[in-house]
């Protein structure tokens, strides 16, 4: 008796720790878009479809060189996939006010969120930048990555395809 | 069987929970570890401990509308480029929020900014060893929707302690068109803060405030492509220090920021200009510069090359009156400048100086203005810094990527590095970069960097900063998980022939998911490194690092 009873509490806790180590969601937190309105990230949707959260910054090279090859094959990558992909600028007051004009030159379509004081990054564990998180229709974290070298968009893709199949 | 039952049904609840009920634990850590071994020649010592070490564990867990978590740090010892108050183990970072019909409720540490930061901004960034968390209760109610109230009260972190002085502070802001459910071309938004320090006055000589104040309101204005924000911020008295042994500074702060953007596709120009007089606020009065607890944003691009970071900008918030416009065009593409892709052209141009007047830092007599208007015209003014750039990005065909950068820079060295005046006087630097990678096969992509550093001293001053610099990067990296670098930054113009030296430095890394392993060898330059408007002196250091960055 005594060991089922130690075996129920060590298998308890072994659930626990399972439900823990699950399904990584979006936080609640506030971000707010190019309108300075304020809107809680975990609002975002895609209609079931998989969702890219990349965080960025006007000061990072190779997070503006991820984001201008992805905007090349943004449209195939939509129509192909329905994915959106939602970037999000850590720009504290220094440069956050370039955001904006430094999306609409380069002609980005995707969303933009700004996360100036990084309560977002923070409560998503991002302490560099560029990261990128990919969610699937349900709103899970199925996969991240920690910067970027050239190439890395075509994982990316992949994982996109595999998830939205 | 009936044990088993048991079991079961002692289990029932964690199977019901398990999934999103039970809540999430997530967090992420970092490593950096450094060896240090002397090299008389770049001027690095090596430590007695032989390695040293940095480490940050966050976690965090959430269930519904709570969140709580912590960050472990652990400094044995400190990295060189750390103040060495930095030592030993601790949780210096833990709170509680929960959320509750548009009320947010904080206890424990906390980050904080209202407006661009300019009266209070409280935050981290481990690159530059800042961290002045707030230790207390803060709170955030929306009672309707488009307006926003916050307000705290605290104690700022410097390493591993608390501010004497008590911090508290409100925050309004007004979405008028949120509020108001106003559709329309234009928007406006409306802010305003109060934030005061409370001190106790223990000075025997002076009679000292024990209750400073320090202000802001803000509105900003869109319509159509065009984006205006503007905030003026006012600091009543606050004695941070005596000019002489029986005359204290009771002068009062104040700044003014104004920003305005215009953007449509294709094109983005923004101007933001501040004048600066006496703002920066402590929580603790004269003391280091680590109790700042507020944020004055430094006019200048924030460059990465190494060369064109070599001079940087840095906010004098005792007295500065400075600029910074950019303008952001895309050639289109197929036309005979735009090529196949288009063309990315940033065009920038920056510049700060002293105020008109002088700063009511070193003069607070009723007679003493400082007049913002006439600081925008240099004539008894100071220069403090200035950067002409402009940078060229195109993508040449399927392979080859380029992007070049030249830039003019002056740079006060006296100024910004708190040297006597006619030490260095004005540092003019000419920098050109080539940054060009080509992809070699699926994955494959060889990357190179060239740049080139022209300085010329200033001819009065007392002596030479380092002249000119090579510097050259190569880098390989396989997609999605290796990369290698070598780079090698060569002082062959210095004026000292014995400092005519290589700093050759390796890297190879290797990222996964949600990792990331990078090893180091080489020497490093000492070197002032800024983010934001805040920098940190760098030692030169020779030996070998590791970092590891991981989340779960």
């Amino acid at each position: 008796m005594k060991n089922k009873i130690i075996l129920s509490i060590c298998m308890s806790v072994l659930f626990i720790s399972f439900s823990f180590s699950q399904d990584k969601t979006l936080p609640s937190v506030k971000v707010k878009d190019l309108k300075n309105k304020m809107i809680n990230i975990q609002s975002v949707e895609n209609d079931g479809n998989p969702i890219v959260i990349s965080f960025w910054a006007t000061w990072c090279k190779p997070c503006k060189k991820e984001l201008n090859t992805i905007a090349e094959v943004y449209e195939d990558w939509q129509d192909d996939t329905g994915v959106k992909l939602i970037a999000i600028s850590i720009d504290d007051s220094r440069s956050a006010s370039k955001v904006k004009p430094y999306v609409n030159a380069s002609g980005w379509e995707y969303d933009i969120y700004i996360d100036s004081n990084r309560e977002l990054s923070r409560a998503m564990g991002v302490s560099t930048v560029p990261h990128t998180f990919l969610l699937d229709g349900n709103g899970i974290i199925v996969w991240e990555h920690k910067g970027y070298i050239d190439g890395d968009e075509d994982e990316l893709l992949e994982q996109i395809e595999h998830i939205s199949k | 069987m009936k044990k088993n039952l048991f079991i079961l049904i002692l289990l029932s609840p964690f199977l019901l929970f398990s999934q999103n009920n039970t809540g999430e634990i997530h967090g992420n850590f970092e490593s950096n570890l450094q060896s240090y071994r002397d090299d008389p020649t770049i001027g690095a010592t090596a430590a007695e401990e032989v390695i040293l070490h940095n480490a940050y564990l966050n976690i965090l867990y959430t269930k519904g509308n709570f969140t709580g978590g912590l960050r472990f740090e652990s400094y044995l010892n400190a990295l060189m480029d750390y103040d060495p108050k930095y030592k030993g183990n601790g949780i210096p970072y833990r709170f509680a929020t929960y959320y509750s019909d548009g009320l947010e409720v904080t206890v424990g540490n906390y980050y904080e900014q209202f407006g661009s930061g300019i009266i209070f901004r409280t935050y981290e960034d481990k690159g530059l060893g800042v961290d002045n968390a707030m230790d207390g209760v803060r709170l955030k109610y929306s009672p309707i929707s488009g307006l926003y109230l916050k307000s705290f009260i605290g104690q700022s972190r410097t390493y591993f302690e608390y501010s004497e002085g008590i911090v508290r502070g409100v925050d309004a802001e007004f979405n008028v068109n949120e509020a108001l459910k106003i559709e329309g071309k234009t928007s406006y938004i409306l802010g305003g803060s109060f934030v005061s320090r409370f001190q106790k006055d223990n000075n025997p000589k002076f009679n000292l405030p024990e209750n400073v104040g320090s202000m802001a309101t803000r509105l900003n204005i869109m319509h159509g492509g065009f984006s205006y924000y503007g905030e003026y911020a006012h600091k009543i008295n606050d004695p941070i220090g005596s000019f002489s042994f029986d005359e204290n500074n009771y002068a009062t702060g104040r700044a003014i920021v104004n920003n305005l953007t215009y953007s449509q596709k294709g094109l983005g120009v923004t101007f933001e200009s501040h004048f600066v007089d006496h703002m920066e606020f402590r929580s603790e009065r004269a003391k280091e510069k680590e109790f700042i607890i507020n944020y004055i944003p430094t006019l200048s691009k924030q460059h990465t090359y190494t060369l064109l970071a070599l001079y940087p900008c840095a906010t004098q918030p005792e007295g500065e009156f400075g600029f910074n416009t950019n303008i952001f065009y895309k050639i289109p593409k197929n036309t005979l400048l735009g090529g196949k892709y288009g063309t990315n052209l940033n065009l920038n141009f920056a510049r700060t100086n002293s105020i008109e007047g002088g700063t009511s830092y070193l003069d607070d007599s009723s007679s003493h203005t400082s007049r913002p208007l006439k600081s925008i015209f240099i004539k008894n003014e100071t220069l403090y810094f200035s950067d002409f750039n402009l940078e060229i990005n195109k993508k040449i065909n399927k392979k080859v990527k380029l992007n070049l950068v030249v830039a003019k820079q002056k740079y006060n060295k006296d100024i910004l590095e708190g040297k006597t005046i006619g030490e260095y006087g004005i540092v003019s630097s000419t920098i050109a970069i080539a940054d060009i990678s080509y992809k070699i096969k699926k994955g494959h992509t060889i990357r190179l960097e060239l740049q080139e550093m022209i300085s010329i001293d200033d001819a009065t001053a007392e002596n030479h900063a380092d002249g000119d610099w090579h510097m050259i990067l190569a880098e390989y990296t396989i997609s999605p998980n290796w990369f290698f670098a070598i780079q090698d930054m060569y002082n062959y113009g210095n004026y000292n022939e014995e400092k005519q030296l290589h700093y050759v430095n390796t890297s190879v890394g290797f990222l996964k998911g949600a990792n990331r392993f990078a090893i180091g060898y080489g020497k490093k330059r000492a070197g002032i490194f800024c983010v934001g408007g805040v920098c940190k002196e760098v030692p030169s250091s020779n030996g070998f690092s590791l970092n590891i960055s991981s989340s779960f």
